[in-house]
């Protein structure tokens, strides 16, 4: 199903997601990225810089946060613009569980040239991880 | 000491050419958990992809000597991405960096870089990558 933009208002809740970050992830996305920054996956080296644990990737929760516009429009090429802040970290233990991250959207804007910006969430345990995190994304008529 | 304001506006050389590939995208793609239909076949890449040829072209200006950035203390606060098209397999990706804004904010100093990434000669995306260098300790 193709989601229109006269299906959609201001306020308007997208599907939320809960994902898992485990270490495991952190190796997949630190090799997919290049971004080999010790503190991503060596827990000593992370202890050693005053960090209570390894932590995610800042762009890897990022990566993460988009998918919930994405599955709801389904396209991912109708992406126009996306931002966010990374406000804390996603601090990942040595288990087969990992740390689970909630990532929610809400419809902030309907803009008359056929975009719709959406505001995304993501949390972590009561700890918001993402701030300013915004998308425009384009819909069918 | 901190970053050196005359660098504001400086525009770094292109990054080397960057191939994209189904299996560089794939990668990434699995990495990240998602299981969209659309990235199925691996020929369009996620959104945040760019930070690939971004990140790399960044690292390069970070350790240019005349910026005097303390990479030790340097964290990456912000990102956002303006797209013009998806990032494609074939493209050949390369990135212009340039260091739009230098400030300080407290005892801290936020940099701003910009990073136009190109295929060929084509605008695909540009993004923008806020970084807080944290200032000594009281």
């Amino acid at each position: 199903m193709t989601i229109k933009i006269s299906d959609v208002s201001v306020g308007q809740e997208l599907p939320a997601l809960d994902l898992a970050f485990t270490r495991a992830d952190l190796v997949a996305y630190a090799n997919a990225s290049g971004d080999q920054n010790p503190i991503h996956q060596d827990e000593a080296f992370a202890k050693s810089v005053g960090l209570p644990d390894v932590i995610a990737h800042g762009m890897l929760t990022m990566g993460r946060a988009i998918q919930v516009v994405t599955n709801w429009v389904g396209d991912p090429t109708s992406v126009i613009d996306y931002s966010v802040r990374m406000t804390r970290p996603v601090v990942v233990p040595d288990t087969a569980e990992g740390s689970i991250v909630s990532f929610t959207g809400k419809v902030a804007q309907v803009n008359e040239d056929g975009t719709v910006q959406v505001e995304l969430g993501a949390v972590f345990g009561d700890v918001k991880v993402l701030g300013l995190a915004r998308a425009t994304v384009r819909l069918a008529q | 000491m901190g970053m050196n304001h005359d660098m504001i506006g400086h525009v770094y050389p292109p990054s080397k050419p960057y191939l994209v590939t189904s299996e560089n995208i794939s990668a990434f793609v699995k990495a990240l958990g998602d299981s969209n239909p659309a990235y199925a076949d691996g020929t369009v890449a996620p959104p945040t992809f760019p930070i690939v040829v971004t990140m790399n072209a960044m690292d390069a200006a970070f350790h240019d000597p005349a910026l005097q950035l303390d990479y030790s203390r340097l964290v990456h606060s912000d990102q956002k991405f303006e797209y013009l098209r998806p990032i494609r397999v074939g493209d050949e990706l390369t990135v212009s960096a340039s260091v739009e804004e230098i400030k300080p904010l407290g005892t801290n100093e936020i940099a701003t870089f910009k990073t136009d990434v190109f295929s060929g000669d084509e605008l695909v995306v540009t993004g923008w990558s806020k970084i807080v260098v944290r200032g000594p300790e009281a």
